[in-house]
């Protein structure tokens, strides 16, 4: 199972849940999986980046999670 | 995957294809275009730093000769919430607010109406017709007043986001808060224990050049609009849902910018130039002058920073404890989010905290500036460390290697690191001959690292093959740092051609495919991505009509060195087939020769820097010298390493400035006192010394070339390494930017 690490700014949403495992096979499983989960999720979720294994998408979409994976919800990141 | 290859063309120095150009006053800036029937428009501001608006009069402009055109607030859908896209921070009806007020004015300079006449005197002439009654209200201007219960509000309507059961109206717009470990743990297990209070002012990009546009705008409500700016597709966006019209019936065409450091990656004058033009006719021109410049568009944050941070006497960080307030302006969206995870970000720490702030004050609303919100906070805890580091009597060099992140180690923000260049940065510097010389009598040297996570986005690229086999780059990234040469390397590299045989042009919203904001650091990378994919594509397409020529299969032409050549094995008697060649037969074989690519690219690689500088400080009148400035940088690899430096550069200057000179100075009436470069004091040559660079070059593994981004992280070392110098002058430690003369003075008073 991959681990999944939400920021401070989801615990509100998600009952204070902080990280939980997942079977997803791809980001847009994952997502379908936490909005069913959490549905007040929906909004921060589609305004977050997410790094999986270490690299850092603005906008995932089919992007693999490996049985071991390690993903983490982050902050869109900006810039000048 | 990049591997360390000898590339021909990346890597190289060519002259600027736009250098002759700027020079000689032909390139063409956002006020130079003269259209036609052309009209003036103008911006009556408040005078008021806080007031309701109880009445405006547009008439008596309005019957004035040679006025065409009034508007005010009542002129404006309504708009709500909605996304700015690109980076701005805030909503997109903040932003429609903020470029022209409504009911109420939130800051000295806020924009109430706007007039078009057939000269700029006419037009300044209809402003001053135009009655406002206002009520004025009391400002609140200092960030931690303005977070107190009982703090005048900014906006009656606003309730903090990020914390439970916000019942209550207040200034704080959102809090944020980033944390591992436990502090109580880490703090206990700290030989040495630092805590300080920092504050960093209210700054402004300082672009030379001012915004301004020129709409044309027909009877059916479609045209074109020319600007300055770093992003005209969102430009374009967020002009046409302001003025809830149809992003299709406006063209936005970029001028060549002198300036923007993410200052022009918001509107201001376009949706106003626009409604003018729609209503008179004419095409309507608006420029800012330099106060307008600096009254009513973005600067960047001003902060109130606490850290405490614990060290063993070995230099291990055992715990880093932060607080930080915002200045968001008048409406909510600092850049807290990246100023937060961007603190701890150069370093291994097992037990952290940092909380953030985002708060309402009666300022201009803050806008991008190179790295938003990390100078700030890494200002704080840079300062702290070196503040360690005397107490431990380390080399400050030497307690940020022994807490250095790696590949693997777990950013504070979540992912573990891939490949990047701090220790190799550190490494550098401690090698230096600017390090290893002693440092100077009477200065002092300041250490900092800096950091940015560099970002990706969409962008998109066209590669036309002209007649004769040169090669034409059309993309849409407005070109703020060199990247049309950057542009043409990557293209020339990957066609295998030589480099003076590409051009590069910055295309129209309506002639190029959508491309974010050129910003973030992104547009060598992302832009760079697609035009790299664009050439394979034209190479995909040369190899088919050169398999086609000499009747082979497609799978059997290779392509080397800018020509089609056979395969190893094909018995073919055929000569190679350049791209001169291809494009001669194209008609043959079936048309012109493209290529093109969309991209939404991900996997931007983050850049780390360490700066050090030599600052001797009079202490009579507490001028400072700065002696010498350092900046190494791990840019990725640097496709034109000359604007790979001069980015270094800019970013060490701009920052150079902040920590010594530049804020915002306001009486207790919200008024700015030195709106213009004679009293807002950035660095000009005679202050500085040749800003010293050395390219650190870990190549980014999610890049074709190895491109990280380079724009972002140059400014946010400067502002610590700077106040260490200083304090390590003086011999006593200075926490508030600026360290202009007389805050020096006043310090070493204290």
């Amino acid at each position: 199972m991959a681990s999944v690490v939400f920021p401070d700014s989801f615990l509100e949403h998600t009952g204070g849940t902080r990280e939980f495992d997942t079977a997803a096979a791809c980001y847009r499983d994952l997502l379908t999986e936490l909005k069913a989960r959490w549905p007040d999720l929906t909004e921060i979720l589609d305004r977050s980046a997410v790094a999986i294994d270490g690299q850092i998408y603005q906008d995932a979409f089919l992007e693999e999670i490996q049985p071991h994976s390690e993903v983490f919800f982050m902050a869109r990141i900006e810039g000048g | 995957m990049a591997e360390a290859v000898d590339y021909k063309q990346i890597g190289t120095r060519p002259v600027r294809p736009d250098g002759v150009d700027k020079v000689t006053g032909r390139a063409r800036f956002g006020a130079d275009l003269i259209l036609p029937n052309m009209v003036h428009g103008r911006v009556l501001r408040s005078p008021h730093a806080h007031a309701r608006i109880k009445r405006i009069d547009l008439s008596p402009a309005l019957e004035m000769e040679g006025v065409v055109a009034a508007i005010s607030g009542a002129d404006f859908p309504d708009i709500e919430g909605g996304e700015v896209g690109g980076e701005g921070g805030g909503t997109l009806g903040d932003v429609a607010k903020n470029i022209m007020a409504r009911d109420k004015v939130v800051y000295h300079g806020h924009a109430v109406a706007a007039v078009a006449a057939t000269s700029p005197a006419l037009a300044n002439a209809a402003l001053e017709a135009i009655e406002v009654e206002y009520e004025p209200l009391p400002p609140v201007l200092d960030v931690l007043a303005a977070m107190e219960d009982d703090a005048v509000l900014v906006n009656e309507n606003n309730f903090t986001q990020g914390v439970e059961n916000a019942d209550k109206p207040s200034n704080v717009a959102a809090v944020g808060k980033l944390a591992r470990g436990d502090l109580d743990e880490g703090f206990a297990a700290a030989d040495l224990v630092i805590e300080r209070e920092y504050q960093v002012p209210m700054a402004h990009q300082g672009y030379i050049e001012p915004h301004a546009c020129v709409a044309s705008i027909d009877e059916t409500g479609r045209g074109s609009v020319w600007c300055c700016t770093q992003g005209h597709f969102e430009f374009r966006a967020n002009t046409a849902k302001i003025l809830n019209k149809d992003i299709a019936d406006l063209k936005f065409i970029a001028s060549e910018i002198g300036g923007g450091f993410g200052g022009k990656t918001v509107v201001y004058l376009e949706p106003l130039a626009v409604m003018l033009s729609e209503k008179c006719g004419h095409p309507v021109k608006m420029t800012m002058t330099r106060e307008e410049v600096f009254r009513a568009t973005g600067p960047t944050s001003g902060t109130v920073a606490r850290v405490k941070l614990g060290v063993k006497n070995d230099g291990t960080i055992t715990a880093a404890d932060a607080w930080v307030a915002f200045e968001a302006g008048a409406f909510a969206g600092a850049p807290t989010m990246p100023g937060m995870m961007a603190i701890y970000a150069p370093y291994d720490i097992e037990n952290f905290s940092v909380e953030v702030f985002d708060v309402l004050v009666n300022k201009p609303k803050v806008a991008a500036y190179r790295a938003p919100g990390a100078p700030q906070t890494m200002h704080a805890f840079e300062c702290a460390l070196d503040e360690a580091a005397i107490a431990l009597d380390m080399d400050p060099l030497d307690l940020r290697m022994i807490n250095a992140a790696e590949e693997g180690t777990q950013a504070p923000y979540g992912p573990k690191f891939p490949p990047i260049g701090f220790k190799a940065c550190l490494e550098a510097a401690k090698a230096h001959p600017n390090y290893t010389k002693p440092v100077p009598e009477g200065a002092g040297r300041g250490v900092s690292a800096g950091f940015w996570f560099n970002i990706g986005m969409q962008s998109s690229a066209e590669i036309n093959i002209n007649e004769n086999g040169t090669v034409m780059v059309i993309e849409g990234s407005p070109d703020i740092g060199g990247s049309r040469a950057s542009m043409c390397l990557m293209a020339a590299e990957t066609l295998g051609v030589e480099y003076d045989k590409v051009r590069a042009q910055v295309g129209d919203t309506e002639s190029t495919g959508f491309c974010n904001v050129t910003g973030g650091s992104r547009t060598t990378f992302a832009t760079g991505l697609a035009v790299t994919q664009a050439c394979e594509d034209v190479i995909a397409e040369c190899k088919k009509r050169a398999a086609m020529s000499w009747g082979v299969d497609e799978d059997q032409v290779e392509w080397q060195d800018g020509s089609a050549v056979p395969g190893p094995g094909v018995n073919a008697d055929v000569n190679p087939m350049s791209l001169a060649d291809l494009a001669g037969s194209a008609a043959k074989t079936g048309g012109p020769i493209q290529g093109r690519a969309s991209v939404n690219a991900q996997g931007a690689g983050a850049s780390f820097s360490v700066n050090f500088t030599d600052i001797a400080v009079d202490h009579d009148t507490g001028k400072t010298d700065v002696l010498s400035f350092t900046a190494i940088q791990d840019a990725g690899t640097a496709i034109h390493p000359a604007y790979v430096e001069g980015q270094m550069q800019g970013g060490a200057v701009q920052g150079l400035g902040w920590a010594l000179n530049e804020e915002y100075v306001y009486d207790d009436n919200g008024v700015m006192e030195n709106a213009g470069f004679l009293d807002y004091r950035i660095p000009v040559a005679s202050d500085l010394p040749m800003i010293d660079t050395e390219i650190i070059e870990v190549p980014n593994p999610s890049h074709p070339y190895g491109v990280r981004g380079v724009g972002e992280t140059p400014i946010v070392a400067p502002l610590a390494a700077v106040s260490n110098a200083v304090s390590r002058a003086v011999g006593k430690r200075l926490c508030d930017l600026p360290l202009s003369p007389p805050n020096v003075l006043a310090a070493l008073d204290d």
